[in-house]
């Protein structure tokens, strides 16, 4: 992890998902930096990264997918650095670069494509993927963060919520478990160290990285709820007020699936959901309507406002 | 405590008479339980190789049946007849009729990628799924899944946009499967989901079903998208055995 490189200005890839049903995340990311002075400049022209569905049908067109994105950022907008809020875009990213720099196979499709395609073949190595989470731990980090919050969340009880693709498999996240100051695989921190800084009491939360069914939302709603209904039911034990989330599918598979919980089994749970970059803009002062909590679908609104934040 | 990753013994192979007398001894109820031997006929070698052969299923030879995958899986935790180290084992003895038991359940695995985490063969359990569920649908044995067809329409609007426009995705996912579009827990989503929401925005969304959104310049990388499409079509089918023109 090269702490030293300066992140005040990324190249940023806010991907398909944070266009419709993640607005609000694109939207609290966007405010956050801007309030913080970091400049996200938006990835020129870009692609959808192939998500899991374009792996599925064939996991090389999504490396090809993903690498058009890179080859943008590092070839016509000269960044090292691209920052992807959402987990599904960031561990393609991800991918893409660990299936280039190792797997032949891989690299002769991406060069095929690229070349027909008419831009630049990427060349591993030129860019390095971050989180909306590395971003802020790294170009602010925790004291940087504290120093500026002017809305401590104080009282809040927040359980993080970190899902599948942020750390699996561990093999395309070679900067993770390298010990300290870096993420885990096994027991990620970096939102339970943002999120503590801010104010929040942070619950011991044992399903920060069980899977929320996202790949099946649609076509096997049954089982995402009985996931989903997992991850809430757990919330709710460890006396939590919000799951805070990172990713955009899993903040709606876990928004959607708490009301098909809800009308079908008649089970209700009381976590609100919201966006990680949603607190953090809200302990930095920000309008609840900047960040975009009108947007949630839990009703976090009223919450908030009960807590003198919105 | 019995092993409860897989019974081998099924149900239906448990014999019990309920009156039975063998030599003037009364043995009726369990005392003649008796359980008919599994007999397997139909190898089929070629399995193994095929699942190979599609994206995914490339490391499949590496299993050694250790069953960390099974122990983590987040669909065997809900349903423990969902059980990647079993297929993987039935697919290298090339034990296709005990594999074909299983055929509609197997497309369900959510890529959580638990298995690949936990792989110390670094199989990648995940890929293996996918290239399973390929193959079943490829050689007839299943329809295709509702996930397929999910992936299908998705990755058909990026291979024509380089974008997808979510609600055009679940929209279109509807009706290949033939579901109706009104059903009562989407309705209440989006009931609560505008409680709060400016005009400006539902309008910005609104009109996002009008306005597609797509990359510019993006016909030329289409066109080598599909060109490869058809290409990997072809050879994942001749690699089954099966004619070269599919039904993509
Ligand atoms: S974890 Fe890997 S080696 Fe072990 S049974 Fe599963 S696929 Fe085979
Ligand atoms: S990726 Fe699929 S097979 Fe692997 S653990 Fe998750 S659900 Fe199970």
């Amino acid at each position: 992890m090269s702490e030293q490189k300066d992140l005040k200005r990324v190249a940023y890839y806010p991907g398909c998902a944070l266009e419709g049903t993640g607005h609000a995340y694109d939207r609290s990311t966007r405010a956050v930096g801007k309030e913080l002075g970091l400049d996200l400049v938006e990835v020129e022209n870009w692609n959808c990264c192939g998500a899991m569905e374009v792996k599925n049908i064939d996991p090389k067109l999504q490396t090809y997918l993903s690498s058009r994105v890179m080859s943008i950022a590092s070839e016509d907008m000269g960044f090292d650095t691209v920052m992807a809020p959402c987990n599904g875009c960031y561990h393609n990213l991800k991918k893409a670069e660990y299936d280039l720099t190792n797997d032949p196979e891989n690299v002769a499709v991406t060069e095929r494509l690229s070349e027909k395609a008419g831009h630049p073949t990427y060349k591993p190595g030129s860019v390095e993927t971050i989180h909306a989470l590395d971003w802020l731990k790294r170009a602010i980090g925790e004291e940087g963060l504290k120093e500026r919050i002017t809305h401590s969340l104080k009282g809040l009880k927040i359980a993080n919520y970190y899902g599948c693709m942020y750390t699996r498999p561990r093999h395309i996240f070679p900067e993770k478990d390298q010990g300290p100051g870096s993420e885990s695989t096994l027991q990620p921190h970096f939102m339970d160290d943002l999120l503590e800084a801010a104010g929040a009491e942070i619950v011991d939360y044992p399903l920060k990285t069980a899977c929320c069914g996202g790949a099946h939302t649609l076509s096997d709603s049954d089982t995402s709820t009985k996931l989903v209904l997992n991850l809430l039911e757990a919330a709710d034990e460890c006396d939590a007020d919000i799951i805070a989330t990172e990713c955009p599918t899993c903040h709606s598979g876990l928004e959607m699936h708490q009301i098909r919980a809800e009308t079908k089994l008649g089970k209700k749970t009381n976590a609100k959901i919201v966006y990680f970059t949603q607190l953090i803009g809200l302990a930095l002062g920000m309008n609840a309507r900047t960040v975009g909590i009108h947007e949630n679908v839990s009703d976090s609104i009223n919450f908030f406002r009960e807590k003198g934040l919105a | 405590m019995p092993i409860h990753e897989q019974n081998l013994i099924r149900p239906e192979n448990i014999i019990t008479n309920e009156e039975l007398e063998i030599d003037g001894i009364d043995v009726s109820g369990h005392w003649s339980t008796f359980i008919e031997s599994r007999v397997v006929t139909d190898y089929n070698e070629d399995i193994e190789d095929e699942v190979a052969a599609l994206p995914g299923g490339e490391y499949i030879n590496r299993c050694w049946q250790c069953g960390s995958c099974t122990n983590s899986c987040t669909v065997n935790a809900v349903n423990p007849d969902f059980n990647p180290r079993f297929w993987i084992y039935l697919v290298r003895m090339g034990m296709e009729s005990e594999l074909l038991r299983d055929k509609d359940i197997i497309w369900q695995c959510v890529s959580c990628n638990k298995c690949t985490y936990s792989c110390p063969r670094d199989v990648n359990p995940e890929g293996v799924m996918k290239a399973l569920s390929h193959w079943l649908e490829l050689k007839g044995h299943t329809p295709k899944s509702p996930s397929m067809h999910f992936d299908e329409e998705f990755a058909d609007q990026v291979f024509s946009t380089g974008k997808i426009e979510e609600g055009r995705v679940i929209r279109g996912f509807f009706q290949r499967t033939g579901q109706p579009l009104i059903q009562d827990w989407l309705v209440e989503l989006v009931k609560r989901l505008i409680r709060h929401m400016p005009v400006k925005l539902l309008m910005t969304m609104g009109l996002a079903n009008f306005v597609r959104p797509r990359t510019r310049d993006w016909g030329r990388a289409q066109a080598a998208i599909e060109e490869y499409v058809l290409e990997r079509d072809a050879a994942n089918r001749k690699a089954l055995g099966l004619d070269a023109a599919g039904d993509h």
